[in-house]
């Protein structure tokens, strides 16, 4: 186990120089002129050439890839030009927003797809199948903005129970910052009608988000139930008259539990994804919506920094879950 | 053919799969308006009427009009079009230049195989979505650029598929033959290696063809790719969003139409893999 670790880890170490040259290649070789991608068409010559120089972009290619790497390892992203604040700083910022945001999200598409995945199972080729499945699979086929959109439309502006926007009003104050979590912080401060407002503005991003995750968990807890139904041990619990509810969700899903896991980690890589679009819809100030102002806006310092530092989530939740699932299923030979 | 089944089996269970039938009925569709669609169009797709802008859906513009009174029912059977083209370039891209990694990996194996992996290996290190949007701000905002963008991150899946479909094809007599007789690599790769790829490739394309048309609509949507006034349908659900609480149909129907779509492909790519998975063929 501890020699798999270690490969893993050193797998790790090659795949992020990976990520950091070809973010480099992306930000640096890829477009025709970095510095018209910066500066307005008529600039006039002698800006063109102070920025030239202050990208660094007069030097040897190899020499600008040296200093990249160099910068990063020392946790320098630069700065960037929209927000005028060091690119690390602002990561960090709205890093919390999108853990907050996604954990919620994962939670509910958890609860909804388990549930239906049982109720799918149990009901196999009944209406209740069917619909679970269809359920799931709309939730797939539903762009996130789209699903945004929708909810707002139904739950802002025809319902009016829910806020459609950011994190909290405007016109409120934030708690003092103690752990950078929003929710918490506010519960830390004491003022309980404040996290109730924040977890209603949090409630439609995150059903979108989590609505994407739904299908994959509904499917595999689905097709893992159906497999554990029919065994003996099942039959043995139903004969000893134990309640159906008790033999199906104390001893079937118990067991059908474990791939349904693997999936669930899978999917925390693949909300960093779903986060860039529902963030953009809702206002959310995360990290997806920092990633489409920059890449908007062609800040590259930023643009590099949010595609290295979500691409290093992505590897390490990854990662993670391989871990996992070699502790939780001792089957699994390291070779 | 397709592992352990024949297309004939194939078609059958195809056929006794109620939704996938339905997400074929809908592809079908797709296909059909993305060729007659502008002749079916009762207005142009930038006529615009700025006397009857906003309007709802009536008998005159059945899906209502835009903020410049565009005919959103022209715009999005147009946008049929351009969507599919885009789908359809992008799978032929990514498909193509993933399969022929795939095959010269999995053929050559030794250092070839574990660079070219190593290299599939880091694009999957991406986010997808981040990947592409990083690509299209460094290319510049433009549909081309969006199609280049999603087939620079989707090609890795078909890379995988080629090179165990090239691992096992080398292995056999005909192949050990062709070598026997003197043919070259080129010919060996290209005549006997390629067409056992294609039948898996297609299929896992269609599978994937959800995910890439939801990318592309997404940058679209974002403001990467097309720009307004193209009647892409992300564009169009990102312009009929600013007239929302009043308008709803300018961001509803381009958006119902973006979910039908991606419904389409995801049923019948739900449908195949149940077909390719013994275990939940019942």
């Amino acid at each position: 186990m501890l020699s798999y670790i270690i490969r893993r880890l050193a797998w790790m170490v090659f795949v992020i120089w990976g990520v950091m040259t070809l973010t480099f290649f992306i930000a640096r070789v890829i477009p025709a002129d970095p510095v018209a991608a910066v500066l307005p068409s008529n600039a006039p010559e002698e800006a063109i050439e102070r920025m030239r120089e202050e990208m660094g972009l007069n030097k040897p290619i190899w020499v600008q890839y040296a200093k990249y790497i160099n910068g990063i390892l020392h946790g320098d992203l630069g700065t960037s030009i929209r927000t005028r604040r060091p690119v690390l700083d602002d990561l960090l910022r709205y890093f919390p927003n999108t853990v907050e945001l996604s954990v919620v999200a994962l939670f509910m598409g958890t609860i909804i797809g388990i549930s239906l995945g049982i109720v799918s199972a149990v009901r196999q080729g009944k209406a209740l199948d069917h619909f679970s499945r269809v359920f799931a699979i709309w939730g797939l086929s539903m762009p996130a903005f789209f699903t945004g959109l929708m909810l707002i439309i139904l739950f802002s502006h025809v319902l009016h129970w829910l806020p459609q926007l950011g994190q909290m009003p405007s016109y409120m104050r934030r708690p003092p910052k103690v752990t950078g979590f929003l929710i918490l912080d506010t519960m830390i401060s004491g003022n309980w009608s404040l996290v109730v407002t924040e977890l209603k503005h949090l409630i439609l991003p995150a059903f979108t988000l989590g609505w994407l995750s739904t299908a994959s968990i509904v499917r595999i807890t689905r097709s893992s139930m159906l497999e554990t139904l029919p065994e003996e041990y099942i039959k043995t619990a139903r004969m000893k008259g134990l309640r159906e509810s008790t033999v199906i969700l104390k001893h079937a899903l118990k067991n059908a539990l474990l791939p349904t896991i693997t999936i669930i980690g899978l999917r925390v890589a693949s909300l960093l994804e779903g986060a860039v679009l529902t963030e953009t819809v809702f206002s959310w100030p995360g990290l997806g919506r920092y990633a489409t102002a920059s890449f908007l806006s062609i800040d590259f310092s930023a643009v590099v920094g949010v595609t290295i530092f979500i691409s290093f989530l992505y590897s390490f939740a990854n990662l993670a879950v391989d871990l996992l699932y070699g502790y939780l299923n001792p089957k699994i030979r390291y070779t | 053919m397709l592992g352990s089944i024949t297309w004939r089996d194939f078609t059958r269970h195809m056929l006794k799969n109620r939704l996938s039938l339905v997400g074929l009925i809908l592809i079908a569709a797709l296909f059909i308006i993305a060729v007659i669609g502008p002749y079916l169009a009762p207005y142009g797709p930038y006529t615009t009427d700025p006397i009857n802008k906003l309007e709802g859906p009536s008998r005159v513009h059945l899906f209502g009009t835009d903020n410049l009174g565009r005919d959103l029912l022209s715009r999005i059977l147009y946008g049929a079009r351009i969507s599919v083209t885009i789908a359809v370039i992008v799978l032929a891209v990514s498909g193509g230049v993933g399969t022929v990694i795939g095959i010269i990996s999995g053929y050559f194996g030794g250092g070839i195989d574990n660079i070219l992996m190593r290299i599939t290996d880091i694009f999957l290190a991406f986010p997808r979505l981040i990947l592409a949007m990083a690509v299209a701000a460094a290319l510049g905002r433009d549909l081309r650029n969006v199609v280049l963008a999603v087939a620079f991150t989707s090609w890795t899946i078909f890379a995988r598929l080629a090179r165990g479909q090239a691992l096992a094809v080398k292995q056999q007599d005909y192949v050990e033959a062709a070598r026997a007789t003197g043919a070259s690599n080129f010919r060996i790769l290209f005549v006997h290696v390629l067409p056992v790829c294609i039948s898996p490739v297609i299929i896992q394309g269609t599978i994937a063809m959800g995910g890439i048309i939801l990318t592309v609509a997404g940058l679209g949507f974002i403001g990467f790719g097309a720009q307004p006034p193209t009647p892409e349908w992300g564009v169009m659900v990102a312009d009929g969003r600013n007239y929302l609480p009043t308008a709803w149909w300018a961001c509803v129907f381009p958006g119902l139409a973006i979910m039908f779509t991606v419904l389409g492909f995801n049923l019948l790519g739900d449908g195949i893999r149940d077909i390719l998975d013994p275990r939940m063929r019942r």
